[in-house]
């Protein structure tokens, strides 16, 4: 049993997300090999033969993989695929947009968005918003899965010394071509990788008191996320989104601030190991799943807190 | 040119499902069941094509039970031109759907295709992506912005740290996310005329698809409850117990 793990990378570097999908590769059990596609990747591919219990990383450096365009990525996933028992990737957007398109080439179905790994063939994952979790089994000859990172710890980036194999394979589809990228920038850490988070609601009124916010994220470390509501209002843009249909986080401490709790946003937080909830309504559901709440207006109660902490 | 739109029958956002006592799956009998969500921005985009001149026609179609002609029914009010249900009681996995919209695929031509990016009961992410893979169309996945340029489709993509804009050629596929448009309401009048729009229905097996899975649920169960905790008054107090309890800052 040999398991593929698809890398996500971005400027040069492994993303972490990687090494959470490797580590639930490591939990399928058999030799895990990486396959990093990209365009001037060898730098990734020397990074991703560090990561801990890798055995192969298998390079594939061509034009036609820059931007990971899923028309020219898949055909050479699905090419790989056939000497793997398993293909995973990270359920990033990136994961997400390619790997159904793998699939449905090998003409199996995806398991989407693994949290636990039972046994080789059988997974954990959540359905209805994370109100429910399922158990299902593949009898596909290659199974292939997105992991969605905060179920799995992070394999140590360093301590491996994998092999490092290039692939000749050019799929050009010629299909589609990359325009731009309009890249958010931020000195605060990245939302599914921070330890701490910091999130508002629709209780924030608008985008411009978000600056409260920022002001304690940046105090504490914090990367700042928000709701669907927030984000459905216009307060701050849909990569903020924290939730079912957004980006599912579990830092150390998540401070939800001002936001109602619905069920949509509780499926992309009540992982994190400590929940705050500052809400003016003692009866908003967050506080059911906060390990502590505190009852105030926001806008005395975040800019103390910035004070205090 | 010809849109084509998918529409799901899932239960409605606002239901708050419950795993069965016997762990088979979600309690389903007489709960709400409407059009996901991301459904209704497909639809509405496709309208918003055919407001500006772009769309001719629009065509949606629903692969499920009988009941999703409610839906079907809905996107016909809210501007579809006519209907398509691929009927089937089972509940089919992403690529059988795939594989049933490649069959209307085949058959009507569309230029372009928009589905939700997921829908909200298997929560699954993949329909989209596979019909892409089946037809060798591109994909546009994660829609916030869909603009027809000659014979170019340029759709700009939530991606996780931003936006990414991809140039696809046409017949594409796009999936919509959450920005890409707000939807409207149908109004009462428009509603009484889709009662009178035409709506087809055919089998899996008459398209000659085939419905087979790689996967079976074991079962489903209900997620770890997490408990309350307490509640502090102050400020002061909170800082103390993330500092000296929770050990977390």
């Amino acid at each position: 049993m040999t398991i593929l793990v698809v890398a996500e990378h971005e400027n040069g570097a492994v993303a972490p997300a990687t090494l959470n999908t490797v580590a639930a590769a490591a939990k399928i059990g058999g030799d895990v090999h990486v396959l990093v596609a990209g365009q001037n990747v060898g730098g990734v591919a020397e990074s991703a033969a560090k990561i801990a219990g890798v055995a192969k990383v298998l390079v594939a450096d061509n034009a036609a993989y820059a931007h990971a365009l899923p028309e020219n990525v898949a055909p050479l996933i699905v090419e790989l695929a056939k000497g793997y028992s398993h293909v995973l990737a990270p359920a990033t957007t990136n994961g997400k947009n390619i790997l159904p398109r793998v699939a449905a080439l090998l003409d199996v179905d995806q398991i989407s968005e693994i949290v636990s790994v039972e046994s080789a063939d059988t997974f954990k994952r959540p359905i209805y918003a994370g109100n429910a979790i399922a158990t299902v089994q593949s009898s596909a000859a290659v199974k292939v899965i997105t992991v969605r990172t905060t179920g799995f710890d992070a394999v140590a980036a360093e301590g491996g010394s994998a092999a490092v194999e290039a692939v000749a394979a050019a799929h050009d589809a010629g299909k589609s071509a990359f325009v731009n990228e309009e890249l958010a920038k931020s000195d605060r850490p990245e939302l599914t990788a921070a330890k701490i988070v910091v999130s508002g609601g629709r209780g924030m009124g608008n985008g411009d008191n978000f600056k409260h916010l920022y002001a304690l994220a940046d105090k504490l470390g914090a990367a700042v996320g928000a709701s669907r509501a927030a984000v459905d209002a216009g307060f701050v843009p849909n990569d903020m989104q924290v939730g079912q249909t957004g980006k599912i986080v579990a830092p150390q401490l998540y401070i939800a601030v001002g936001i109602s709790g619905a069920i949509q946003h509780l499926a992309g937080m009540k992982d994190s190991k400590v929940i705050v909830a500052i809400n003016k309504d003692e009866e908003a559901p967050i506080f059911q799943v906060a390990d502590y709440g505190l009852v105030a207006d926001l806008f005395e109660a975040v800019p103390e807190l910035e004070k205090l902490v | 040119m010809k849109v084509l739109v998918a529409v799901k029958r899932v239960v409605d956002y606002n239901v708050k499902v419950r795993v069965k006592a016997d762990n088979s799956g979600v309690d389903l009998a007489n709960v709400k069941m409407s059009m996901n969500p991301f459904c209704e921005i497909a639809v509405e985009e496709a309208v918003r094509l055919k407001e500006k001149g772009v769309a001719t026609e629009i065509v949606a179609v629903a692969v499920g039970p009988t009941a999703a002609q409610e839906q079907l029914r809905t996107a016909l009010a809210l501007g579809a031109d006519r209907a398509i249900l691929v009927e089937t009681a089972e509940e089919l996995n992403s690529l059988a759907v795939a594989k049933a919209l490649k069959a209307i695929v085949d058959k009507e031509q569309p230029q372009l295709v928009i589905l939700g990016k997921q829908a909200i009961d298997s929560d699954n992410n993949q329909t989209g992506q596979m019909l892409a893979a089946l037809t060798g169309y591109a994909q546009g996945t994660f829609a916030s912005k869909v603009e027809v340029a000659g014979d170019k489709l340029n759709v700009t993509r939530e991606i996780d740290g931003g936006l990414q804009t991809v140039s696809l050629n046409l017949p594409a596929i796009v999936t919509t996310d959450l920005r890409l448009n707000e939807p409207r309401y149908a109004s009462l009048p428009n509603i009484m005329k889709a009662k009178k729009k035409p709506l087809e229905t055919v089998t899996p097996d008459a398209l000659g698809v085939s419905t087979a899975s790689t996967t079976k649920t074991v079962k489903v169960e209900a997620p770890a409850a997490r408990s309350a905790g307490i509640k502090v008054k102050s400020v002061a107090e909170l800082v103390e117990k993330l500092k000296n309890e929770a050990k977390v800052i």
